[in-house]
């Protein structure tokens, strides 16, 4: 676990700075399919159905409820 | 220790979580966003069927605050794998949970508990506070339940942009309490299944389990056409977490494998309910990358999972939306494969993991397939009609087939492959 939060501090710490856009190059970004979860629903459903029928899950947020799924 | 440090630090560095996913805002003030939907999933050879119907409503407050609501049921039928396996020539009967009732099943067939039927109700509220121009924070509150489960939790998921808002740092944390009511009573861990109408091995009507969550996030836009996420995720569980409903065969001979007759006393079954540990530590780490071509979008993922109940794997997700005149058609393919847990095992074996006097030598022990080492490939498609007045109405279909391997076991007493289908209608439109 150690390296991942050096990769990840490296990450914050450089890099960034030197990527992106300007705020009127944003056309793309801001359309909803280039959003990182464009479809709610659909994420929420995988999210149901995967937790339920694997030994792993979470990994994109915190919090959303436990079921006694079979 | 190291977990405890970096839990430690995580919480020192506090806030919440990551970007909590809320369906993409189109209203303009005081409009509400509405998504519908309707999910049909179903597995084959008669195991779980579920009936899914959720909406989602969400607007903003002000300026800059927004609130999100979710209402979620889901209706369930069917049968599910009870923990013993399919035996040749052998016919097996169990004990409904109720301990009233029982169920035969023919020789070569998967013990199914086809008593399973369920209906659960699930609230979610989102409240998203923004603090300045850059930073903001979302509490979460969710509230499920179903006739033996109920679930609470809260959360909270502190972001900020920085680098002409190019990247968000964010933070968070979840906390959920969970009590499971088992229909008939909590089953003694380890415990054989007795015959219908003797006295149950039960020992209380409840237990509960504490899931706490902390991730940490980063979204950068790489260029006008590229955003990638990276989250570290961990999380630790601690309670009650055996399926109150899963049982385990206990056998003579593992070669054979036909469940035990020697240490049974009068109505004893030849089956001990599972028992897990009272804890667990989860961690994981999760990319995606969204890219925009000429017209069309990919959007691509991937999960690196580990607990300290040994199961370590990986998800890959990719979905590519092909842009067709007025519409879309979306391909997406998801691939995961994991390793067992260090407690799965197919049986316990008298004499060397339990005694003629029923006293389970081994720490834990569960047959759910959800633990065993397995694969799941999914393939599905979607069609998309975005409309001019900011609605959407779309269909989706999914293929999911899993596969499990058990290891060296004798023929016939594999744990099946799953095979489900997935039917999804979505409506969602600005009111």
């Amino acid at each position: 676990m150690k390296w991942l939060m050096s990769i990840f501090a490296a990450l914050v710490l450089t890099g960034c700075s030197s990527m992106g856009v300007e705020p009127w190059e944003r056309d793309l970004l801001a359309k909803d399919s280039m959003q990182l979860v464009p479809d709610y629903f659909d994420n929420f459903y995988d999210e149901h159905i995967y937790f339920s029928k694997e030994g792993s899950s979470g990994g994109q947020g915190v919090g959303g409820g436990g079921c006694g799924c079979n | 220790m190291q977990l405890k440090k970096i839990k430690g630090q995580m919480a020192a560095a506090t806030c919440a979580l990551l970007q909590v996913a809320t369906p993409v805002a189109n209203a303009a003030e005081n409009d509400w966003d509405v998504d519908t939907a309707f999910l049909y999933y179903g597995e084959a050879d008669g195991r779980v069927q579920a009936a899914e119907p959720a909406i989602y409503m969400g607007r903003n407050i002000g300026d800059d605050d927004r609130i999100d609501l979710r209402v979620v049921v889901d209706a369930l039928t069917g049968a599910t794998p009870n923990g013993a396996y399919a035996v040749n020539g052998v016919a097996q009967t169990f004990t409904t949970p109720s301990g009233e009732s029982s169920y035969t099943i023919a020789p070569g067939d998967t013990p199914l508990d086809s008593t399973f039927r369920d209906v659960r109700v699930a609230l979610g509220a989102d409240y998203t506070q923004s603090l300045d121009r850059m930073s903001k924070i979302i509490w979460g509150a969710n509230l499920s339940g179903e006739h033996d489960y109920f679930s609470m939790g809260v959360s909270a998921n502190y972001s900020k942009d920085f680098n002409n808002r190019n990247t968000t740092l964010s933070a968070g944390v979840g906390y959920n309490n969970d009590t499971v009511k088992p229909g008939g009573g909590v089953p003694i861990e380890f415990a054989p299944m007795r015959d219908q109408g003797a006295s149950q091995n039960i020992d209380g009507s409840s237990e509960t389990k504490t899931i706490i969550d902390f991730m940490v996030g980063i979204t950068q836009v790489i260029d006008r056409k590229t955003m990638v996420q990276l989250n570290l995720s961990l999380g630790t569980v601690s309670g009650y977490q055996n399926d109150p409903y899963k049982i385990v065969t206990v056998v003579d001979d593992p070669v054979a494998g036909l469940p035990s007759t020697a240490f049974l006393t009068a109505n004893d079954l030849p089956y001990v309910f599972e028992k897990r540990p009272d804890s667990r530590q989860k961690s994981s780490l999760f990319l995606k990358a969204v890219h925009h071509l000429d017209e069309d979008v990919i959007n691509a993922s991937y999960r690196y999972y580990s607990d300290d109940w040994g199961i370590k794997s990986h998800t890959l997700d990719l979905k590519y939306r092909y842009e067709l005149a007025a519409s879309y058609l979306q391909p997406h393919v998801r691939y995961y494969s994991q390793s067992a847990a260090d407690f799965y095992r197919h049986n316990l074996v008298l004499g060397t993991d339990i005694n003629t006097a029923g006293d389970v030598l081994v720490d834990y022990a569960s047959h759910d397939y959800r633990l065993a080492e397995s694969t799941t490939t999914t393939l599905g498609l979607k069609y998309g009609i975005p409309m001019d007045d900011n609605s959407e109405f779309s269909v989706r279909g999914e293929l999911i087939t899993q596969s499990v391997n058990d290891g060296a076991v004798p023929a016939g007493q594999e744990t099946p492959d799953l095979s489900a289908i997935m039917l999804q209608l979505n409506y969602s439109f600005v009111w």
